[in-house]
């Protein structure tokens, strides 16, 4: 507005100069700045945050003016934690920043999306009177009307429906596929609970209670670092990002922190000017080598080497050439360096390691009679002997008192000292064979160790050594025992793990890696454990990515690192730590109707069912060494699979090749009248093989997966590994797979279809906020609530608050919480389930678990398959267990509305720890009010609003109400015989509400579903209470693992760590001539997490594509540019036998040669044209990755190695992938934006790709 | 002596993580409208670059700020008379190529596409012309964590007189941000640069900015502001800048990019200083000169003289108390470890830089890694960012205060680490960095 009127009158105003007249000051009107001033001007302030899977967990404060959210900025008023701590704000980066720009964009979902061809068909059938679900079953039966719908997915062609219509037709799916196929043939995909737990429990609840299988998410993203549970037997725990100011010496391996940590850097950018030295490994010069103190520019993928040499430098200084007491007590105590292995006898009088000794291995058993096989064994400096101390998982099921890490003999807790050598005492010195696996090296290195001679029960003498003896033989340290194979100094190229082998191996100069080692361990030695690996998924997605880990923790717990504040791994990929947990779970998987749930692990179901096991070119037997037993030779790597879900190590979805309902009703035909007669009868069925594992035959329709929810995810177009050969097999889509299968021909355990089936899914359903490739994708996408729209909780591992996100404004246009939507379907779901299922009896398969008594069930370690090992197939023990669970369909609403009954009839658990929930029931029934409506839920505490399943979670979880702390810690205390109550004491009376949270971030209290604590002198940090309570690991021997002795470990050669370089898999076989005709690089292909997004989210979004390049990008070193005339922003291909990804290439410096960086999940549905080797729209990030397998990864029924959900299994690496890059000349470039024709609708494979 | 107050900043660049939360933030408050969708009040550079918009830091291109001729301060791009010549043909104008042409997407085609031959993509859209963008050739942060080929960001003016071809190899890689906001200067050329008087600093707390009331779209500041920080918006017709968030501070709070900042890096606080001085000292005959003489216009907050000249010019008591623990004072003058950027622009500018610290040359540690008393913390010398570049950065290429200030740092780390490893004070290296013990107490705070 003009002030044009007082402006005049100041005209005769005074004008006061100075600086010698270079300034003058005037008096004039300022009014106009006030324009300014209301454009801060709002009308509330909310409290949300962000559900995006970024482990930030920050609490922003979202601005709302005239009813629309205007901006964001992140809150400031964090609780302080510790006086000697920066505190945390402002927590949040430029992603979340940018979120409000998604609010209001043309990218949202505004209300429901159908395919529009699919829509037709329905609504053809619906007209012609049949009800819904007869009306899908019509459309699936004519094979024409399917293909009508599914050919044509991901090209667009979307049409505008209502509520009423998708939720009947999802409604209609599902119970058709229920009654045809049986419910394990839906699937849902939806990762990480922490970031919006609410909206997560909403579809797991629905499938859950339908029988659905829920499929897991972090091993599938490969942020499971396996080698967590096989060392601790916990899925992963680690350090607030405030702990990193404790520490006095951090390396940084595979994890950017300013890019993918943002609000958690700047700890470690402090804790410098407390001291602390900051060295770096990356392959690039990353983000985070700017605040490094050394940068060691290690060679993508050969991380394990490098600190193997780090570990070999430590152990010499300061165990074998001193012993640094701090170390010693803390390599006895807590880890299983003292437990004895017994050797097996190998070739020409030389040995190889083999299983841990048991107290069963001894005349009496040592006196023990619970479990002596499940009882590891140390040798007693004090009475010279060999016993059998507290702790070990023997002690942890069925009895109590004794699972503790106090140094005691479990006989008579007698005080022990354990034995870390024999050296000097031992009876004998022999050569024992390590396996090796660098390329041009020998297959087995022997070295000399040092044994004691055992007597056996059985008369038999064994030989063994400590596990410790044994780890410093295969680092290659020279005692002075002789025999080769073993260095005398650092300078020994020669010998695996020295600094300077390393150093050929990762390109790190030698006098790096060893100056390194040595102050790393100095460090610890001085400050009693403050030294820190940070790590994350750069070195986490590589098929040997738990020998990369394992590196990293045997030189921690060398060094007496972890559980000590300012010490450890420091392990962030994905925000893993749900908090609630144990409050959340019964909700989530309707535990309190119904257990079990069906939970299926993705890596292994995607690997099947999108055939990629089909193309599979890593030859499994290429990575057995001669020391194992080689039972398995000849398997590929699917067979493992097989084999492992048929002896009940791995779950399955399908379980079998029949309708589970249907075989409880033939079961029951036959006269079974309980769970025991109808496993019998299943039992029966696959013993005489009319009945088997669904993936041995999982391209036969019977095992299709039918129906697929999708929803707080990105599947197709993020994680997706293999991403082209999702399009082709399971959803029938225009796809550039590259090449035909016919590897997993060969396939012992699964049987082959020359044709494999394209399209297998009837209905795939998204839920977003926007439409990235999964909904591309889908045939139905409803629009959900964003993250300022809806009520929900959030945690992380990176502080120790819980906060919400909340309804700052109402959910725009047509769309609701991901609560609200999943209680829609079940509500159309119910009267039509009615009709057409009525009650069933259904039968769940159930693996081995871990942290229940099931993880005892094969012991010392050996495989034994029912199937080919001629023994009767045991549920529990040599097969899954199974539980027959009664489904009323027709009430499934009320169930999901109400929390139901088991919580008072059963109780709640969590981590193999129970109690009584009954008290937190009564009070919900007062907080959230009773379900009115009649039936089976009436008079329950009602689940029917978000807040109310918010405030659910908090009431019946030990982290947010003291009451259940106090419960679940007593319960805790009597199985390990401490007592662990001032753990929470300060906090018995906290009761932590939602409006509370609205208000501010609250601390959690601890709970013992956490190995940290929660205190206002200690930062939380993992394995703090193994440590400083003496709670076990959940592990065989309770102490951290170095060894593995699981059979299928040692065939691999993984019972030490051991280096395995990147594998070959041959990708660039049979490239297109007119790739292969002109210039181009071949390239390691590199997909770390990106600075412009979390995941594909805000990706798209323009805020972020305004600030680096406005799409696609794919970053090449200037080196190797140069050699093929690259330019910088030049359109570029990358291109294997998977497919191929088109993006513009950044030229730069900073990336060495021979790597192309791909920042992960950049989509296509943004500024990508067409590739010219597939015909079809260029693809993303996994359009040129093909998921891998990893048989160890399979292990189960085995104390730490047993299943849990998202906790073992395969993992879904893809690092170990080459791409030839070349450049598309601006004037090539198509953008496929033509209509579809008849002919381009037939040609879904690329030219010249056939069905295979 | 003529007290007057400054609302200053200092940016920490050791700390900063080059997240760029502080220009979305900045972007989203203040410039998320039509016109000025190219501008970005405040945004990161990677370095060594070119930066935004392009070339900014060349002054023999775009002829911002202030030379002397004939030992008198005049504006680079040309006194009154010839600025008035040259009122409708600017040839010192950045191009909308020079920032970038701002671009959206087809979003809407990803949900409204019939069926076509292949999945749907948003293509580039210009937000000037509506048209569809081919390719999108440039952006607010092209060069982001030194993307690009070495050749074209090495043009970077911060590269002048260092070996160019040793620094493109991988192995010397080196790389810093830049944070950039308005400088406020005390001397500001944009202000003298306006035909139509309608840039004014604030008399309260120095705050610049472009009354757009008076604006008549001229754009003489933009080509005379050396930092070029004055954007001019398209549909308004009128030069917009960063406003030090005036709203914010009035009211107590920081900037908007201070709250936001995620390393934690920008510090907010009250200068003191004589404005009589400034055109004595802008006028420093040595460019290398000028650092030393814009820490000589400061005021001592302490000084009863300076109080009193303070309270006399009305400036009130609890600006004053301000001033006395202003973190800039600290880490400016007391301390030396903050700088000016670009002080031969001549604007003395009052957003001032601590210089990062960066890794070793890896080639350097063959055993022999030079470090101080605690033995792991290589020295400044060593360090991988050559200390020219940062000295042309900030103290127009005089080396010696940027390495005493890489100094106190290192000798501050030394120092904790002794404390926090060895459970020993030493102070060895303190001594040698020239501060005491409480000193570096208080810089770790």
């Amino acid at each position: 507005m003009s002030h044009f009127l007082d402006r005049l009158m100041y005209f005769t105003r005074p004008k006061e100069s100075f600086s010698n007249g270079h300034g003058v000051m005037t008096i004039e009107d300022r009014k106009w700045e006030d324009s300014y001033r209301h454009r801060w001007q709002h009308d509330k302030v909310v409290r949300s945050t962000h559900g995006v899977n970024c482990t930030g967990g920050c609490s922003w404060k979202i601005f709302v003016k005239n009813g629309l959210v205007a901006f964001e900025m992140q809150q400031t008023d964090y609780p302080r934690t510790r006086e000697d701590l920066p505190n945390h704000e402002p927590r949040g980066c430029q992603r979340g920043a940018s979120f409000s720009w998604y609010l209001y964009s043309p990218h949202r979902i505004k209300y429901p999306l159908i395919r529009g061809r699919l829509l037709d068909l329905y609504r053809a059938e619906r007209s012609s009177g049949k009800d819904p679900v007869d009306a899908w079953a019509a459309i699936q039966a004519d094979e024409n009307k399917r293909q009508k719908y599914v050919a044509v997915r991901g090209l667009g062609g979307f049409v505008r429906a209502t509520w009423e219509e998708v939720t009947e037709i999802t409604a209609a799916a599902n119970i058709h596929t229920i009654k045809k196929w049986g419910p394990d043939r839906i699937y849902g995909f939806s990762p990480i609970p922490a970031m919006s737990m609410i909206s997560y429990a909403a579809g797991s609840r629905y499938l859950s209670l339908i029988g659905g299988a829920c499929g897991s998410f972090y091993d599938w993203y490969c942020d499971l670092p396996a080698a967590s549970p096989q060392t601790w037997g916990e899925q992963t725990d680690v350090p607030e990002s405030a702990d990193w100011y404790n520490s006095t010496y951090i390396i940084i391996a595979g994890a950017n922190l300013p890019m993918t940590r943002t609000p958690d850097a700047h700890f470690a950018f402090e804790v410098r000017y407390k001291g602390a030295k900051v060295v770096s490994m990356a392959p690039d010069y990353a983000e985070y080598v700017k605040a490094a103190d050394l940068w060691m520019p290690v060679r993508q993928g050969t991380d394990a080497a490098a600190f193997l040499a780090m570990g070999h430098v430590a152990l010499k200084e300061f165990y074998i050439n001193s012993q640094d007491p701090y170390f010693q007590e803390y390599a006895r105590t807590y880890t299983d360096l003292p437990m004895q292995v017994m050797l097996r006898s190998h070739e020409n009088g030389t040995f190889v390691s083999d299983r841990l000794l048991r107290a069963s291995d001894f005349d009496g058993a040592l006196g023990e009679t619970n479990n002596p096989d499940w009882k590891t064994i140390v040798f007693d400096e004090m009475s010279k002997a060999f016993v059998a101390p507290n702790g070990s998982i023997g002690f942890r099921w069925g009895e109590d008192g004794k699972w503790n890490l106090l140094p005691k003999n479990a006989a008579d807790q007698s005080d022990i000292q354990a034995e870390l050598t024999c050296v000097g005492h031992q009876d004998e010195v022999v050569s024992v064979g390590f396996p090796h696996f660098n390329h041009d090296e020998p297959d087995l290195l022997f070295r000399n160790v040092p044994v004691r001679k055992v007597t056996l029960a059985n008369g038999e003498t064994a030989l063994v050594a400590s596990v410790f003896d044994l780890q410093i033989a295969q680092y290659g340290i020279d005692r002075g025992l002789g025999g080769g194979n073993v260095a005398k100094d650092y300078s020994d190229a020669s010998v695996a793990y020295t600094p300077a082998w390393a150093a050929k191996v990762t390109g790190v100069k030698a006098a790096d890696i060893e100056r390194t080692g040595r102050e790393f361990a100095y460090n610890a030695s001085k400050t009693k454990g403050k030294s820190m690996v940070i790590m994350g998924a750069a070195i986490n997605h590589w098929y040997h990515n738990d020998l990369a880990y394992r590196s990293i923790m045997n030189l921690l717990h060398m060094c007496g690192c972890v559980g000590q504040s300012g010490g450890g791994w420091a392990h962030y990929v994905g925000q893993e730590k749900l908090r609630p947990q144990a409050g959340w779970a019964p909700i989530a998987f309707a535990l309190d109707w119904q257990r079990p749930p069906r939970h299926m692990n993705s890596t292994s179901y995607w690997y099947f069912h999108t055939d990629q096991w089909r193309y599979e070119t890593l030859d499994a037997d290429t990575l057995l060494t001669p020391a194992g037993k080689a039972k398995n030779k000849g398997y590929s790597l699917a067979d493992y699979n097989v084999a492992a879900s048929r002896m009940g190590w791995l779950p399955t979805a399908p379980h079998w090749n029949a309708n589970p309902l249907e075989l409880v009703a033939e079961a029951e035909k036959a006269g079974a009248t309980d769970e025991a007669s109808i496993s019998k009868h299943i039992v029966g069925k696959l013993q005489d093989g009319s009945l088997d594992v669904a993936f041995a035959d999982v391209d036969n329709p019977v095992n299709w997966p039918r129906n697929l929810f999708v929803w707080r995810a990105n599947l197709i177009g993020t994680s997706a590994k293999g991403h082209e050969y999702f399009l082709k097999h399971l959803l029938g889509a225009q796809n550039g797979v590259l090449q035909e299968g016919g590897s997993g021909r060969a396939n012992k355990e699964v049987k082959w279809h020359e044709d494999a089936p394209i399209g297998k899914l009837d209905l795939m359903v998204d839920i977003n906020f926007r439409l990235n490739s999964t909904g591309a994708y889908s045939d139905i996408i409803l629009p959900t609530a964003t993250w300022y729209e809806k009520n929900d909780l959030n945690t992380t591992d990176m502080h120790p608050f819980i906060h919400p996100l909340a309804e700052a404004v109402s959910p725009g246009w047509e769309s609701k919480s991901d609560w609200q939507i999943f209680k829609s379907i079940a509500k159309t779901f119910s009267p039509l389930a009615e009709k057409h299922l009525g009650t069933r009896k259904d039968v769940v398969a159930l693996p081995m678990q871990h942290d229940s008594p099931m993880e005892l069930a094969q012991p010392f370690g050996q495989v034994v398959d029912w199937k080919r090992d001629g023994v009767a197939p045991i549920p529990g023990k040599t097969m899954p267990i199974l539980k027959v669970v009664e489904r009323n369909f027709g009430d499934t609403y009320k169930k999901y509305i109400a929390l139901g009954p088991l919580m008072i009839k059963l109780g709640n658990n969590i981590k193999g720890v129970d109690w009584n929930t009954e008290a937190e029931y009564e009070e919900l029934k007062k907080c959230n009010y009773t379900v009115k409506e009649p039936g089976v839920s009436f008079g329950m505490p009602s689940l029917e609003e978000d807040i109310s399943v918010c405030d659910s979670v908090m009431r019946m979880a030990p982290e947010t109400n003291g009451e259940v702390a106090h419960k679940a810690w007593s319960a805790m205390s009597k199985k390990t015989g401490i007592d662990h109550h001032h753990l929470y004491a300060g906090r018995h009376e906290d009761k932590i509400t939602f409006r509370d949270i609205q208000a501010q971030p609250r601390k959690i209290i601890t709970a013992p579903t956490w190995s940290g604590i929660e205190s206002e002198t200690v930062s939380y940090t993992a394995g703090y209470t193994n440590i400083h309570e003496h709670i076990p690991f959940r592990t065989l021997t309770g102490r951290a693992h170095f060894y593995q002795d699981h059979e299928w470990m040692l065939d691999f050669g993984e019972g030490f760590c051991t280096y395995k370089p990147m594998v070959d898999l041959g990708e660039l076989k049979g490239l297109p001539a007119a790739v292969l005709n002109k210039p181009h690089l071949s390239l390691n292909w590199i997909t770390p997490h990106s600075k412009w997004g979390i995941h594909s989210s805000y990706q798209d979004n323009l805020r972020m594509l305004t600030l680096f390049r406005g799409g696609p990008y794919v970053w090449v070193a200037e080196d190797d540019a140069k050699t093929i005339g690259l330019e910088d922003n030049d359109w570029v291909e990358a291109v294997n036998h998977n497919g191929a990804t088109v993006a513009r290439v950044i030229v730069s410096q900073r990336i060495p040669r021979g790597m192309a960086m791909m920042y992960h999940a950049q989509e296509k549905n943004i500024n990508v044209p067409g590739s010219p080797s597939t015909g079809k729209r260029g693809g993303i990030l996994n359009s040129v990755t093909r998921v891998l397998v990893k048989p160890t990864n399979m292990i189960g029924g085995y104390a730490q190695l047993a299943y849990s959900f998202n906790y073992y299994g395969t993992v879904g690496c893809q690092r170990d992938t080459m791409v030839a890059l070349h450049k598309i000349a601006d004037k090539d470039v198509d953008w496929l934006e033509r209509p579809l024709t008849p002919a381009r609708e037939a040609q879904r494979n690329p030219n010249g790709i056939g069905p295979k | 002596m003529k007290v007057r107050a400054q609302f200053a900043f200092v940016f920490n660049l050791d700390k900063c993580i080059g997240c760029h939360t502080c220009s979305v933030t900045c972007k989203n408050v203040w410039t998320n409208r039509k016109g000025v969708e190219y501008a970005w009040f405040n945004n990161v550079e990677s370095k060594p670059g070119i930066g935004y918009p392009k070339n900014w830091a060349d002054q023999n291109q775009w002829k911002g700020g202030w030379e002397l001729k004939g030992g008198k301060l005049e504006l680079k791009s040309g006194d009154r008379k010839s600025k008035l010549l040259n009122i409708f043909a600017n040839p010192d104008m950045p191009e909308i190529d020079d920032y970038y042409e701002p671009f959206t997407y087809n979003y809407a085609h990803l949900q409204n596409a019939p069926l076509l031959e292949a999945t749907p993509t948003a293509r580039p859209q210009s937000q000037i012309t509506g048209e569809t963008m081919e390719k999108i050739h440039w952006g607010p942060n092209w060069e982001d964590d030194l993307a690009g080929e070495y050749s074209k960001r090495s043009k970077d003016v911060d590269m002048d007189g260092i070996q160019k071809e040793m620094y493109s190899q991988f192995e010397n890689t080196f790389h810093m941000y830049l944070p950039r906001i308005c400088n406020h200067c005390l001397n500001p050329a944009c202000v003298a640069a306006c035909p139509s008087g309608s840039i004014y600093k604030r008399e309260e707390d120095g705050i610049v900015l472009v009354d757009q009331d008076k604006c008549r779209g001229w754009r003489m500041c933009i080509s005379s502001c050396p930092y070029k920080k004055v954007f001019y918006n398209w549909e308004s017709g009128k030069a917009e800048k960063c406003i030090g968030c005036y709203p914010r501070v009035e009211s107590g709070m920081p900037t908007v990019c201070s709250e936001s900042c995620v390393g934690r890096i920008r510090y907010n606080g009250i200068m003191l200083y004589d404005a009589d001085k400034i055109e004595t000292l802008a006028s420093t005959q040595n460019e290398q000169d000028l650092y030393e003489a814009q820490c000589n216009i400061f005021l001592d907050p302490n000084d009863p003289k300076v109080i009193e000249a303070a309270r006399a010019e009305g400036i009130n008591e609890d600006w004053i108390i301000a001033a006395q623990k202003s973190p800039i004072y600290k880490m400016a003058i007391d301390w030396k470890i903050a700088f000016p950027m670009h002080p031969e622009f001549r604007t003395l500018p009052m957003v001032w830089y601590v210089p990062p610290l960066s890794p070793v040359q890896s080639q350097i540690d063959q055993g022999n890694l030079p470090v101080g008393p605690d033995g792991a913390i290589p020295l400044a010398g060593t360090m991988r960012t050559p200390i020219q570049y940062l000295a042309n950065l900030l103290t127009a290429g005089k080396t010696a205060p940027v390495e005493s200030a890489l100094n106190r740092l290192i000798a501050m780390r030394s120092y904790q680490r002794s404390v926090h490893v060895e459970g020993i004070a030493d102070t060895r290296a303190l001594d040698a960095a020239g501060i005491t013990e409480d000193q570096a107490k208080e810089m770790y705070r």
